[in-house]
């Protein structure tokens, strides 16, 4: 089997793919980054969340120009994922204002980047409407 | 005596596009302007605070000084991505406000002509040929474009779209005539970069760059360069009359930044700071929004503005689409919102746009607006915001004499 390796190192892939947060174990802050510290509470210790993989569109916007290289149109959006915001694409739907709207119902989907020179394939990751 | 702070001199460019000149000519321009309106010269600066982005490394204070006056005082070159004018600005007046001197000039300037996208959204994107992880988020790949959109239109997009899910009524539709209403403005500002007017029609049918903000209803790069001159209280009584009758009273002066909120990390949260930002200045003031005669806003996009109004609570929260829908923000409203046609058609050379916003505050709190003079104007109020993030609002009186 191609060997897989995740677009960022907070998506877990396996069977059940989902994205994985650092959580403060002060606050329950949640970050994607590798953190030094706590931007609410201070605190430096952290735990490790799993991400709900349903959704809510919170807010969004269809990219139309965008720096060389970004191909486009793309559907940039804010998904609420019971309690914790997610940046991520809207895929699998037609980047138009009428079909991707505020508030629909999304979940996380995964696709392929390619295969590298190593013969490795990266997967990435967006939501699709539920 | 008291501890008030005056702008006393305050000057900004034409707005546009200078070929034939540098940042330097633009710095120097709007300083030594801001200098003669002030009635004063380099010699009697105590602190020189300055700002230029896009070469923010370059001492744009101390090439300044070497066009317009190496007086030998200390210059503190300052960034703070698009609050980096109200900074310079800021730095001033917490010198002069600190006695360290008892005037100083602030000076904000950009060459932005013929930029496109900016900051990391803008840069060229390509994959290396292996998946390598790399950066704070170990990314094999760009990920701009892949995990949602590093680019401000599409950035300022979701924040005014978030607006739209949270309280309804933000459609294309209103977003392109909050647009529609600043290059309305910008017609009587011969100023600004681009001072023509958009119908609707046009404005919805011009190039889409991310939805729902179309070329007119983002904000104009070009060139420019503003300048203010600080005074304290003590220093400005003895001055002549006609300078203590044209000086312009900073009733507040604050700068914030983001404090941490769920989802900030996620969408930059221009709300909070913004918010926080107006009430310590209202406090500071003692001034309402109900008594500002007019606001100059950060209007980088049309979906900035409507957000805005909420944050610096011009309306019940909430009530920002009411609020623009009742034509309280066109000149002939209750409260005038970017008379001079914002940065989506006055332009935005960023650094220049903190102190440029003050100018036009202070051009219609002195009477000298011309065409565009909004009458009786007594207080006002401008705001910028920096993406990272930054927030500057400054309140401002006319002198009481």
């Amino acid at each position: 089997m191609t060997p897989q390796v995740p677009l960022v190192d907070y998506l877990s892939l396996g069977e059940h793919p989902h994205l994985v947060a650092h959580q403060c174990s002060g606050c329950g802050a949640r970050y994607f980054d590798r953190r030094n510290g706590c931007a609410n509470c201070g605190g430096t210790t952290f735990g490790s969340a799993e991400v709900a993989t349903d959704g809510e569109v919170r807010s969004f916007t269809i990219v139309t120009f965008a720096a060389p290289g970004v191909p486009v149109p793309f559907v940039s959006a804010i998904v609420d994922c019971d309690g914790t915001s997610v940046r991520a694409n809207l895929i699998n739907v037609e980047p138009s204002p009428e079909l991707v709207t505020l508030g629909m119902k999304v979940r996380l989907a995964t696709y392929s980047l390619g295969i590298d020179d190593n013969g490795t394939e990266a997967i990435g990751f967006g939501f699709e409407p539920s | 005596m008291s501890d008030d702070i005056w702008i006393l001199g305050i000057k900004m460019t034409k707005f546009g596009k200078h070929p034939d000149k540098d940042t330097v000519d633009l710095a120097s321009e709007a300083a030594l302007a801001a200098l003669a309106d002030g009635g004063v010269t380099m010699k009697d600066m105590g602190v020189l605070a300055a700002g230029c982005l896009m070469q923010a490394s370059a001492g744009i204070g101390q090439q300044l000084q070497k066009q317009i006056g190496q007086t030998g005082i200390p210059v503190y070159n300052v960034a703070n991505a698009c609050a980096t004018g109200a900074t310079a600005l800021r730095t001033v007046i917490m010198a002069v406000k600190a006695g360290e001197c008892d005037m100083g000039l602030a000076v904000g300037v950009e060459k932005l002509a013929g930029a496109g996208l900016l900051g990391g959204g803008g840069r060229a994107k390509s994959d290396a040929k292996t998946w390598t992880p790399s950066g704070r988020y170990g990314a094999v790949a760009t990920t701009d474009g892949r995990i949602g959109t590093d680019a401000m239109p599409g950035v300022f997009a979701q924040v005014g779209m978030e607006y739209g899910h949270r309280y309804g009524g933000a459609s294309f539709e209103l977003f392109a005539r909050i647009s529609e209403k600043n290059h309305a403005h910008s017609t009587l500002n011969p100023l600004a970069a681009y001072s023509k007017r958009f119908t609707l029609d046009e404005i919805m049918n011009d190039m889409m760059i991310a939805y729902p903000n179309t070329r007119p209803m983002c904000s104009a790069n070009c060139d420019g360069a503003a300048a203010a001159v600080v005074v304290s209280d003590a220093k400005l009584k003895t001055l002549s009359l006609e300078q203590q009758r044209r000086a312009i009273k900073v009733s507040a002066s604050v700068l914030t930044t983001d404090p941490w909120q769920e989802a900030c990390q996620v969408l930059p949260d221009v709300n909070t700071l913004t918010r926080n930002a107006a009430t310590t200045a209202y406090e500071k003031a003692g001034i309402g929004p109900e008594d500002l005669d007019l606001v100059e806003l950060h209007d980088c996009f049309a979906t900035a503005e409507l957000v805005h109004y909420d944050n610096l609570m011009l309306c019940p929260e909430g009530g920002a689409v009411d609020f623009f829908e009742s034509g309280a923000s066109w000149r002939d409203g209750s409260t005038p919102v970017n008379v001079s046609g914002g940065l989506q058609s006055k332009g935005h050379p960023i650094a220049a746009t903190g102190i440029a916003n003050i100018w036009e505050i202070c051009h219609h709190l002195r009477g000298e607006a011309g065409d565009r003079q909004i009458p009786g104007a007594k207080v006002g109020l401008a705001h910028v915001i920096g993406l990272g993030s930054a927030c500057g609002v400054h309140i401002l009186e006319k002198a009481a004499a």
